[in-house]
C-alpha cells in the first residue's frame, strides 16, 4: 500500500476522516440552525419559505447536499470500522472497571450517541427532506413552513425531536473539541478558546433546534 | 512480619498462562500496616501462600521507586489504583480503609497478553520503539552544554514527554486499549529536539504503523490516559504526533 493511501487507512488516518467529516457536519449545523431560526420571525413562514425555496432549488446547494450525504456516510463508515477495531483491541473485559474516575460518560458513548442521532435522522429526513424532494421533482409548490406546523402537532414527535437534539448536544460536547485534537490543532493559547466555544455551541444549537417543535406545539408559532 | 491493624479482602486475578482462562480468587489478609506499599502488601500475601504450599501470585515489579514502569496492576477499576500520578509501588495501604475489598486485575489488551496472573507481556511497546523511537547518529563524546540552543518551552516539553516510563497504564485504562499516549510521548521527546529532526517524519510513520500492527485500538480522545498516567504525560503529545503524521504522509516525499 502506498504511503498516501495508508494515510487514510491507518488508525490516525481514519481519525482524520472522522474529524474532518465531523467538522464539516458542524458547519452544516450552523447553516441549518440559522435558516430554520427564521421561523421565529413568526410571519406565517414568509421569510422562512423564501430561504427554504432557495435552498431546495439552488444548484450550488444541491451539489453541497450530495457532499453532505457523502460526509455523513463516510463519518458513519469510519465510526463502524474504528469501533469494531476498538472492541477487538480488548477481547477480555475488566471484571471491575471505574471509567467514571477518568473520563466523561458522553466521551465514552460517541457510538451510542451517534446511533441515536442516526435513528433520529431517518425520521427527520422522512418528515422534511423527502416531501421537499417529491415537490421539487413534480414541480409542485411546496410550503415547507406548513409542513413544520403540521408535523409538530403531535406530542410524541416533539418528544422524539427533543431527545434527538439532546443526543446531538452530547455528541458535540465531546466531538467539537475532539475533532480539533484529532487534527492536531492543540495549542496552549487556542485550545481553551476552542473548548469554550465547543461547550457553548453544544448547548445553544440544540436548544434553538428544540425550541422549534416546542414553539409550534404550544402554538407560539403558527 | 505484618505490623499493622488493617484487615482486607483481596480479589486477585489468577491465570495459569496466556492460553488458559483466568478467574478472580478471594484472599483474606490481616494485620496489614497502612505504611506498607501495595507491592509490600502483595509480598505478605505471597509469603502466606508459600507457607500454605500454594502458588504465589505472579506480578511484575523492579525498581519499587516509581521509575521503571513494571508494576502493572489494575486496582479497583483503575491502573495503579485510586491515586493520581503514582505507580503501584508508590501506592500505600493508607489509601485504603480497614475492611475494604480490593480487586486486582492485570492490564487487559489484546496487545498485552497475560503471561501469568498479573504479569502481562508488554514487548509490543519494545517493538514500537525498535521501529523508530531512536536517533541513529554516532554520538561520540558528550557535546558542550548549550552548544545547540533549544528554546526553554521546547526543552521543557521534550523533558515532560521523556518522563514516560512505558508502564502501559494508558493502554490499560483506555476504553479502546489505544497506545496513543505512549507512542506520542516517544515520538515527541525526539520531535521536539534538534537531534530528532533528520528522522522526524520517517519515525512517526514507522512507529504508528508498528502501533497499528500490534493491535492497539484507536484514540477517541476520552482523556482517560492522561488522567491515569503516573507521569502526567499530556494529550498535547497526541496532537503533536497527529500533526507530524499528517505532515509526514502528505508533505514528506519519503515513502515509509
Ligand atoms: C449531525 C450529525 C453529526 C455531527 C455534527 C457529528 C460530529 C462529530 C464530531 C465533531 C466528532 C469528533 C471527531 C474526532 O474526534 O475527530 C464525531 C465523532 C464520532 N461520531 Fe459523529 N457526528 C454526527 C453524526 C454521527 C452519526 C450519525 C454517528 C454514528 C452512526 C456518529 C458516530 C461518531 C463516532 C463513533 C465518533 C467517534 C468518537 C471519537 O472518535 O471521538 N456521528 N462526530
Ligand atoms: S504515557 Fe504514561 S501511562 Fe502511558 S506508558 Fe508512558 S508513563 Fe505509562
Ligand atoms: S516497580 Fe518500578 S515503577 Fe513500580
Amino acid at each position: 500500500m502506498s504511503s498516501l493511501s495508508k494515510a487514510f487507512t491507518s488508525s490516525i488516518g481514519r481519525k482524520y476522516v472522522m474529524g474532518l467529516t465531523g467538522l464539516f457536519l458542524i458547519t452544516f449545523l450552523i447553516l441549518h440552525v440559522s435558516i430554520n431560526a427564521l421561523i421565529f420571525a413568526n410571519d406565517g413562514g414568509e421569510t422562512f419559505n423564501i430561504a427554504a425555496n432557495f435552498m431546495s432549488h439552488n444548484i450550488v446547494v444541491r451539489i453541497l447536499e450530495i457532499g453532505l450525504f457523502a460526509g455523513i456516510i463516510l463519518h458513519i463508515i469510519q465510526a463502524v470500522m474504528l469501533t469494531a477495531q476498538n472492541n477487538a483491541a480488548r477481547p477480555e473485559k475488566y471484571a471491575y472497571n471505574k471509567p467514571q474516575a477518568n473520563s466523561k460518560w458522553y466521551s465514552r458513548s460517541m457510538g451510542l450517541l451517534g446511533t441515536l442521532i442516526l435513528m433520529f435522522l431517518v425520521l427527520h429526513l422522512y418528515h422534511f427532506w423527502w416531501p421537499t424532494k417529491v415537490a421539487v421533482f413534480s414541480h409542485e409548490e411546496h410550503n415547507t413552513f406548513h409542513g413544520i406546523v403540521a408535523i409538530f402537532q403531535e406530542l410524541w414527535v416533539v418528544v422524539v425531536y427533543i431527545l434527538g437534539v439532546i443526543s446531538l448536544g452530547y455528541h458535540l460536547l465531546h466531538g467539537f473539541q475532539s475533532s480539533f485534537q484529532t487534527m492536531g490543532w492543540n495549542h496552549r493559547k487556542w485550545t481553551p478558546v476552542v473548548r469554550t466555544i465547543g461547550i457553548w455551541f453544544s448547548i445553544i444549537v440544540p436548544i434553538i433546534f428544540a425550541l422549534m417543535p416546542i414553539s409550534v406545539y404550544l402554538g407560539w408559532i403558527s | 512480619m505484618s505490623t499493622g491493624n488493617m484487615n482486607l479482602t483481596l480479589q486477585v486475578w489468577r491465570q495459569k498462562n496466556s492460553k488458559s482462562a483466568g478467574k478472580l480468587v478471594d484472599y483474606k489478609l490481616s494485620e496489614i500496616s497502612p505504611d506498607m506499599s501495595f507491592l509490600e502488601m502483595f509480598d505478605v500475601l505471597n509469603e502466606q501462600l508459600i507457607t500454605k504450599g500454594e502458588e504465589p501470585v505472579v506480578f511484575d515489579h523492579d525498581c519499587r521507586e516509581g521509575i521503571c514502569g513494571m508494576c502493572s496492576m489494575f486496582i479497583n477499576g483503575q491502573p495503579h489504583g485510586p491515586k493520581d500520578l503514582v505507580t503501584t509501588c508508590q501506592l500505600h495501604m493508607r489509601s485504603f480503609k480497614d475492611g475494604d475489598t480490593i480487586v486486582v486485575e492485570p492490564w487487559r489488551a489484546k496487545a498485552f497478553p497475560v503471561i501469568k496472573d498479573l504479569a502481562v507481556d508488554r514487548s509490543a511497546f519494545d517493538r514500537i520503539i525498535a521501529s523508530g523511537g531512536f536517533v541513529s547518529v554516532n554520538t561520540g563524546n558528550a557535546q558542550d552544554a548549550n552548544a545547540l540552543p533549544i528554546p526553554k518551552l521546547q526543552a521543557d516539553a521534550a523533558f515532560e514527554a521523556a518522563a514516560c516510563i512505558g508502564c502501559g497504564a494508558c493502554v490499560a485504562t483506555c476504553k479502546n486499549a489505544s497506545a496513543m499516549l505512549f507512542v506520542s510521548a516517544k515520538v515527541s521527546q525526539l520531535a521536539l529536539l534538534p537531534q530528532g529532526q533528520p528522522e522526524r517524519y520517517r519515525r512517526v510513520q514507522s512507529m504508528v504503523a508498528q502501533m497499528d500492527e500490534e493491535g492497539f485500538g484507536n484514540c477517541t480522545n476520552t482523556g482517560a490516559c492522561e488522567a491515569e498516567c503516573p507521569k502526567g504525560i499530556s494529550l498535547e503529545n497526541i496532537a503533536r504526533m497527529n500533526r507530524d503524521y499528517f505532515t509526514a504522509k502528505f508533505a514528506s516525499e519519503e515513502e515509509v
